[in-house]
């Protein structure tokens, strides 16, 4: 069995490694990936469509908003499975996985507990700056949501897991899951209540605020708002799912003992 | 200057995934593919790739190998191969 | 030696990329432990994510993300010595359109399509590992050649 993986592999990377020749030199410009003309419809025509400085966000949740919303439910479904397969067995007669040292929360270390109660509040309030200035710099839903929960399981560990899930109920963190998608799905409703296409950003514009100073059209800066809303919903729910995802991992289902 | 950086990065890369696979505490496999995580996410920064840098930082090492932990915790360490 | 040079030395990156993929595909296959097989999975999604983001790099291009202070792409971080033949095209003014010159900057559709595929591949490990756990629980062993026994035993 062992050979003919080895055989396998090493087949598979020597018909991979035949066609390394063909590819473009390492940063060539003229490569046909650069060269195509939806990337360079993307650079270019970024700001004068939607507003946006951030190139990646404006394809993401713009342009490739589809994708997106989609990937939100992959997520939300995976968190979903996850809470299916382990939520639901009862527990065997395996007691003997290890008890957690103390479930008492008095007396936990001190240091720990009291860095963590300075560290939390920094941590979210950076979640959320990362999540609102997404159009600006570096981030967006996805890495603002991931922070958000880290913090969540930050507390969980620190803490015990039931003192963590004293703040954050499970089933309030499927429901918060759910709202993240219901506010994605929803704007492309909504633009199709508007009378365009789904998630078509341009026609929420009555709804959102207008552009400083009239500066670009309306329509455009709706994109831009589109797209903070949408990155709200997908922050929403990556959250929840990662901290969702850890408590049932840490604790066998069991939502008892925790790392 | 900047390719030598590159070189060693990747070869490091390299290093730490057979590392990774080849020790018998699952524990420590764990912690060697958050420092995996870690190096891809220093080649992507350098290559223009802040986004998904940002997103490998925070996902890759800081989640994915907590996650990794817990379940080595809660089932068993040691590992035959 | 010209070869050589030509295939080795000038796309050494891709022959990383390579080895890393097989690297995780013979975890895949071989390793008896399910944990390692569910870490070599995740090095071989890196891999292919670090392969397919590495197609948007260009010689002397910034970040996709166009800066608001002026002159800032002119003095932007680059790889190797870019060559400053456009003097100007890169300026910034702080109202109205500026010329934006898309050789200038990384390609973001890579990262774009990447971003997806790491979040979703940390959700795929979640569900695996929660697969794992269920068979410790019943089984009591993560090792494939025990588990094989053991159900040939519970159904012979």
């Amino acid at each position: 069995m062992k050979a003919l993986g080895l055989m396998v592999v090493v087949v598979v990377g020597a018909l991979l490694l035949y066609a390394v020749g063909d590819f473009p030199a390492w940063g060539d410009p003229q490569s046909p990936a650069s060269q195509h003309e939806i990337s360079r419809h993307f650079i270019t025509q970024s700001i004068p469509e939607t507003a946006v400085p951030n190139m990646v966000t404006a394809v993401l949740a713009d342009y490739r908003g589809y994708d997106t919303m989609f990937e939100t439910v992959v997520i939300f479904t995976a968190g979903l499975a996850i809470i299916g397969i382990l939520g639901m067995a009862r527990l065997t007669d395996r007691e003997s996985l290890k008890p957690m040292a103390e479930t008492r929360p008095g007396d936990r270390d001190m240091i720990v507990i009291n860095t963590c109660r300075q560290v939390i509040p920094i941590m979210q309030l950076f979640a959320f700056y990362v999540v609102a200035h997404g159009h600006h710099s570096p981030g967006g839903g996805f890495q603002g949501g991931v922070i958000l929960g880290a913090s969540f399981i930050l507390w969980a560990i620190a803490r015990d897991l039931p003192t963590a899930l004293q703040g954050i109920k499970p089933r309030r963190i499927v429901f918060l899951a759910a709202l993240g998608v219901v506010i994605y799905a929803g704007t492309g409703v909504l633009s199709l209540a508007m009378d365009a296409k789904l998630l078509d950003y341009s026609a929420l514009h009555g709804f959102l605020p207008p552009a400083p100073a009239d500066a670009v059209p309306n329509e455009i800066m709706a994109r831009s708002h589109g797209m903070l809303i949408v990155e709200i919903g997908v922050a929403f729910t990556v959250s929840a799912i990662m901290f969702g995802i850890y408590t049932y991992l840490s604790s066998m289902g069991r939502l008892k003992g925790g790392l | 200057m900047i390719w030598q950086f590159d070189l060693i990065v990747l070869v490091l890369l390299v290093v730490t995934a057979v590392i990774s696979l080849h020790v018998k505490d699952l524990l420590s496999a764990s912690m060697v593919f958050g420092v995996f995580s870690f190096l891809i996410c220093l080649l992507w920064a350098g290559m223009g790739a802040v986004d998904v840098a940002f997103t490998e930082a925070a996902v890759g090492a800081g989640v994915g190998a907590v996650f990794l932990i817990a379940t080595v915790f809660n089932t068993t360490r040691d590992s035959s191969d | 030696m010209d070869i050589f040079q030509d295939i080795v030395i000038a796309r050494f990156n891709y022959w990383i990329y390579v080895i890393l993929m097989m690297v995780g595909l013979h975890a895949m296959i071989v390793k008896n432990n399910l944990i390692k097989k569910l870490i070599g999975m995740s090095i071989f999604q890196a891999a292919i994510i670090l392969f397919f983001v590495s197609v948007g790099v260009k010689d002397g291009a910034t970040i996709p993300i166009v800066s608001h202070h002026g002159h800032a792409e002119e003095s932007a971080e680059t790889w190797h010595s870019v060559d400053p033949g456009h003097p100007d095209e890169g300026a910034v003014h702080d109202h109205g359109h500026h010329e934006i010159n898309p050789d200038r900057h990384a390609n973001p559709l890579p990262h774009v399509l990447m971003l997806t595929a790491i979040v979703v591949g940390v959700a795929t490990l979640g569900v695996g590992l929660a697969v794992s756990q269920k068979i410790y629980r019943e089984y009591g062993t993560l090792e494939e050649n025990e588990l094989l026994e053991k159900l040939r035993s519970n159904d012979g």
